[in-house]
């Protein structure tokens, strides 16, 4: 099975996330949504950067994550095979709920492991 | 009282081992049995065969199989129930989805009533509705 990271530039997954000290793109041309109101960029002071990251859920309008999607689903589940949080996936509450419901059930019917090692 | 209609989708895996035409025989009885309990046949689709994330009983591979119906509720009592006896049948799964797609349709209805609120609004045009 395809372990989630052959398609790398899904929109969905935030890979350019450098960490928290790593280097900020500053030239912002993917505010598309009123969400996405860029990051409170404090300059100086040793303060870290921090960039607001937005739902790529809500970005891509979907509305309903479907179970048998397991290349989309694939995206939320490193090598263990355990679900992508939240802190790191930057997905809203309301989608990372119904993606968390949606790989139970693709593990149900063994569309994704439960445990991988 | 009239009951409302449901949808549901279900997805069973039968055993890799079962021939193609065995397969398409046990999917139109299966619908038979749903349509005879009074549920009505959305869509049908053989998804065909596909690696097991996980072994199923020492299987590895299996064969999955969709159905997506409207009934009110009692057909998938039936329907899962024979797939219970059958040993062909390795696992499935029952999800409701109406109440779902009706959420989903309110989240667009609202993007739409928002965006018509936006300055500079350009009512979509057939092709961009799409």
């Amino acid at each position: 099975m395809a372990n989630g990271f052959d398609d790398i530039d899904n929109p969905l997954v935030d890979r350019d996330n450098d960490g928290p000290r790593g280097p900020r793109n500053f030239e912002r041309n993917d505010r598309n949504d009123r969400n996405d109101r860029g990051g409170d960029r404090r300059g100086g002071g040793g303060r870290r950067f921090h960039r607001r990251k937005v739902c790529g859920f809500c970005r891509e309008k979907i509305d309903i994550i479907d179970f048998k999607d397991v290349r989309l689903l694939a995206n939320f589940i490193p090598e263990r095979g355990k679900i992508m949080p939240r802190r790191i996936s930057g997905s809203c509450a309301t989608h990372q709920r119904m993606l968390t419901e949606a790989i139970k059930r693709a593990r149900n019917i063994a569309l994704l492991p439960f445990a991988t090692d | 009282m009239i009951l409302e209609k449901r949808t549901y989708e279900v997805v069973f895996i039968v055993a890799p081992t079962m021939a193609e035409d065995d397969l398409n025989q046990l999917s139109t009885s299966l619908q038979q049995i749903v349509t005879s309990q009074g549920a009505e046949i959305v869509k049908a689709e053989i998804m065909g065969r596909r690696q097991l994330a996980y072994p199923i009983g020492r299987v590895n591979e299996g064969q999955y199989v969709l159905f997506e119906l409207t009934g009110n509720g009692s057909e998938i009592a039936e329907l899962e129930r024979r797939m219970r006896v059958n040993d062909q049948i390795m696992r499935y799964i029952t999800v409701r989805v109406d109440l779902d797609r009706r959420r989903a349709d309110k989240f667009k209805a609202k993007r739409v009533r928002k965006a018509s609120k936006r300055p500079g609004y350009v009512a979509p045009t057939e092709a961009a509705a799409e």
